[in-house]
């Protein structure tokens, strides 16, 4: 597994996303109430929504463009929708954070 | 022949370290131990008491001098060792002393960490660490001055509580949001700092410190909002940090801590390192049990018990203040995998919070009332599964036993007298009474008959439960409709225990009001803000977090993920420079789309999220600001040319329109609001379709509300006609205010209006002038916090990560 460093803890607003930019699309990189830190593509199961945009409660995002719920941890629709978006591997090291990118790596070949 | 045993150190870990070591290997070792601190092994964890005076020192002691003489011990008092030479195994203190080893433990404990922020060396600034620290705590009390602490852990919290018994007037800076924030959850959290100010104890959170200042002492503290607070007395306690110095000069192998194995051995195989100074697997320890587990280890690999292993285990936190009870156990995070349960008493002042997983407890929050902490740690560290008692666990211990309640069955079981409502005394018989007697079937007509559920509501649980028991399945609880499913009351009712409870952030609303969830949802966070920025318009933060990410980013997204903008156009007028300017963006970020709205202004669509600043700056720069058209909040004011152009116009209806949005602009509602003014009945700015229209008429300003033209249809209602504009503007703003205050987020006003009732409505703005005047004041006030134009807050750098990637990664590799 090849760990890249994407920035601090600090960097993400609580209950929270940031973006990072890769060649095959945005990672959105989410940290919630207690801290907790997971990475998903930026990209809803449903239409494609900005899920980095969505308000985060607990370990779950609602999607901006029309409410679908996805689980942090898991990438998959919550309640009645189906339909699930990749996660990826996040360490966290003291404040420090990485993802990681062989993970991305193998969605492009 | 004995062996040499020196001990660095005299804390609590070596001290149970040689008790342990005394009595499973008597007479083996010759032991000498080296204290830094002029005295003998005291219980550092009763420093708080000595600190709020409820203990002294001499009481604290845990080995006194004999203690050492009996056991033919040396102990070298305010010896610091200064050197560890391990080639001829021997160690060397600051005042000469010069001892060799066969066997060298190291337990140096921890230091406090300092701010390094400017001032920090000033006389006045201290930490909260050993005996020293308290006594000059005291003697600075002794002033009964202002004392700064700052660190809102375990720690400060404890020195905080200590100062304030000792009279000082004393503020807590904590730089998170809420205390104690690595042990306890945000409902928790808020608790606690309830609990703190209560003991006149001031606290302020998010609280950055910029510099401590004095001329040649300590005078006061600033924070990097500006914020000034006078201080002869800054006690640091924001963490500690294992002191390993001695033992990295001496070359063995340190990390955060100095690393040992499950045996506390060191790298040295004849150097030991215990307590707050080691480092096992990776976790360094501050809390006792552990360090104590360690200490029973070090003493059996010493004894010659090589299998001696130190285990890691999850220790509770607790706090040492008198009278605020608190427990932390485990992992408390959220998860799919896991189920929380959560008791909420607010009366009570009781917050217990349990994680599961598998059935089994993983970790525990337990505030205001902590008996059951024992069992639940009990629970957890024997993985017990509790499927069975699941219903009621979280009600401890002494509920478990026979077979689990039925919580119906409970409430069928209480005798006629038993009390339901505590607010209005309303007994078990009077409501049933009530229900059947007078063929009540609703809560409502409960409330209005009994009283019972009317004041605070926390009884609401069960006065339904009584009302199933004795109407059956005609009576349907959901009749009041929850705001969401993280709790089982109304809009109604939140809004109005907010103002009633004086609830002023999300967390508190959450808390008081038993919210079943640990932060909300999609549906009542944005809600919930929206509540809290209209009833406390100078008070509340607004929690962005909470918000739709239209009002986070002040843009409309769009299916593509890209954002539309739309600037203010007052009244609908504008000219060749502003068109001009709109042009210029549109070319140079190639903006795909450009749009006349229905609200008489240009939406830009297809704008980048990143270049929304550099979008705003440019439209700053022609004097526009932000048209709110993503916001519930007021959009525009539609209006036509009125009788400056139009030869049936009556009254300026451009300029009262342009007045109106000026002055109501950047203001909160439950849902949008949409206005227009016409200059005559022709009513060409179609105002008779909006949700506040004017149309103006030879004697005055006849102003209307409550229509609708979107997903309903519906012409407006006639609140009355007035003289004057100034009027018009005033009656405007109150039945603007009115709805602010009583709407339920996304209550359009038609739909509001049709709630309360018209005629209720133009009783209170337009016969009622007392009333009205109130209203239009509290939304004047308002608007001095309300008036701030986002987009140049944006373009100076609020909110900047809103706009920008963290990272870019991948991309090199991509290239190759």
């Amino acid at each position: 597994m090849n760990w890249v460093s994407i920035g601090s803890i600090s960097d993400i607003p609580c209950r929270g996303a940031r973006c990072v930019a890769t060649p095959e699309g945005k990672i959105a990189v989410f940290r919630t109430a207690d801290d907790q830190v997971y990475a998903i593509d930026d990209h809803c199961p449903h239409k494609g929504g900005p899920l980095s945009q969505g308000i985060v409660h607990g370990t779950a995002v609602t999607c901006p463009l029309h409410n679908w719920v996805i689980s942090l941890e898991t990438g998959k629709a919550l309640g009645a929708d189906e339909g699930a978006v990749r996660t990826i591997p996040v360490r966290v090291e003291g404040e420090r954070l990485f993802i990681a990118l062989e993970a991305l790596a193998s969605r492009a070949a | 022949m004995t062996e040499k045993l020196v001990i660095i150190g005299n804390g609590m870990a070596p001290g149970r370290m040689l008790e342990h070591l005394l009595e499973k290997a008597p007479g083996r070792y010759q032991v000498i131990i080296f204290n830094a601190e002029p005295r003998v092994n005291y219980d550092r964890i009763m420093l708080s008491p000595v600190l709020s005076g409820e203990k002294a020192y001499e009481e604290i002691i845990i080995h006194g001098d004999g203690w050492y003489i009996k056991h033919g011990i040396t102990l070298y008092k305010g010896h610091k060792i200064v050197a560890i030479d391990r080639q001829a195994k021997t160690v060397t203190s600051d005042h000469g002393v010069t001892e060799p080893y066969d066997k060298l433990v190291i337990a140096t404990g921890s230091v406090p960490f300092i701010i390094p922020v400017p001032g920090h060396n000033l006389p006045g600034v201290l930490t909260y660490r050993d005996l020293d620290d308290v006594r000059a705590m005291m003697l600075a009390a002794q002033s009964r001055a202002k004392a700064v602490v700052i660190g809102g852990g375990l720690l400060g919290l404890e020195a905080a509580a200590g100062l304030n018994a000792q009279g000082m007037d004393v503020t807590v800076l904590h730089v998170m949001p809420t205390l104690m924030e690595r042990q306890l959850d945000p409902a928790a959290g808020y608790l606690l700092k309830r609990a703190v100010e209560e003991r006149g104890i001031k606290v302020i959170t998010k609280a950055n410190t910029q510099a401590i200042t004095g001329n040649g002492k300590v005078e006061q503290v600033e924070l990097a909002d500006g914020t000034i607070i006078p201080a002869t007395l800054v006690v640091m306690a924001v963490g500690i940090r294992p002191n390993a110095a001695i033992a990295k000069e001496a070359g063995i192998a340190v990390n955060r801590g100095i690393v040992v194995d499950a045996g506390m051995r060191s790298n040295d195989p004849d150097i030991y390192a215990l307590g707050e100074c080691a480092e096992v697997s990776g976790q360094v320890y501050g809390l006792v049990a552990p360090l104590y587990e360690m200490a029973r280890v070090t003493a059996s690999q010493l004894a010659g018990d090589e299998a001696a292993a130190f285990v890691h285990s999850d220790t509770p936190t607790k706090l040492k203040v008198t009278g605020i009870e608190l427990f932390s156990l485990g992992d408390f995070a959220d998860g799919d995998d896991r189920q929380e349960i959560v008791l909420r008493d607010a009366s009570a002042g009781v917050y217990k919070r349990l994680v599961l997983k598998d059935d089994r407890i993983i970790g525990t929050v337990l505030y205001g009332e902590t008996a059951d902490g024992a069992w639940f740690n009990d629970l957890k560290k024997k993985q017990t599964d509790i499927s069975v008692m699941r219903d009621t666990l979280i009600f401890g211990q002494s509920y478990q036993g026979g077979a689990p309640l039925d919580p119906m069955a409970a409430v069928a079981a209480l005798p006629d007298d038993a009390e339901i409502c505590g607010c209005n005394g309303v007994c078990k018989g009077k409501i049933t009474g009530a229900i059947t007697g007078k063929g009540l079937t609703s809560l409502d007509d409960v409330r209005a008959h009994t009283k019972a559920s009317a004041s605070c509501g926390s009884c609401t649980d069960l006065v339904e439960k009584l009302m199933v028991l004795t109407l059956g399945d005609t009576y349907n609880p959901a009749a009041v409709q929850p705001m969401c499913s993280c709790t089982t009351l109304g809009h109604d009712e939140v809004r109005r225990l907010i103002k009633a409870k004086g609830l002023k952030t999300i967390p508190a609303v959450m808390q008081e009001l038993e919210w079943t969830t640990s932060c909300g949802c999609a549906k009542c966070r944005p809600a919930l803000n929206y509540y809290l920025v209209c009833d406390w318009p100078d008070d509340y933060a607004d929690d962005y977090q909470s918000r739709f990410i239209n009002e986070r980013v002040h843009a409309n997204i769009q299916k593509d993920g890209t954002y539309s903008v739309v600037p203010r156009m007052w009244g609908g007028v504008t000219n060749a420079a502003e068109l001009r300017a709109i042009a210029d963006v549109v070319d140079k970020f190639e903006i795909p789309m450009v749009k006349v709205t229905g609200g008489q202004r240009i939406d830009m669509l297809g704008i980048r999220k990143e270049d929304l600043p550099a979008v705003w700056a440019d439209l700053g720069q022609a004097g526009f600001v932000s048209g709110h058209a993503y916001a519930k909040g007021l959009r525009t004011v539609k209006t036509c040319v009125g009788s400056d152009w139009c030869r049936f116009g009556t009254q300026d209806s451009t300029g009262f329109g342009v007045r109106i949005e000026k002055f109501m602009w950047g203001s909160w509602t439950p849902a949008k609001v949409k206005m227009a003014v016409s200059g005559c009945p022709r009513n060409c700015a179609e105002a008779t379709c909006k949700d506040v229209g004017v149309i103006c008429v030879d004697s005055g300003y006849e102003i209307h509300f409550a229509g609708a033209a979107g997903l309903d249809i519906k012409g407006t209602e006639v609140l009355g006609l007035v003289r004057t504009e100034d009027e018009a503007l005033e009656h405007i703003v109150a039945l603007t205010q009115m709805y602010r205050e009583q709407g339920r987020y996304l209550e359009r006003i038609y739909k509001w209006a049709k709630r309360i009732g018209i005629p209720e409505i133009k009783r209170q703005i337009m016969d009622d002038g007392d009333k009205r005047r109130a209203y239009y004041e509290r939304f004047v006030f308002s608007q001095k916090f309300a008036q701030v134009d986002p987009w140049s807050e944006r373009v100076s750098g609020k909110d900047k990560h809103e706009f920008r990637p963290m990272a870019s990664v991948g991309f090199a590799q991509a290239a190759e």
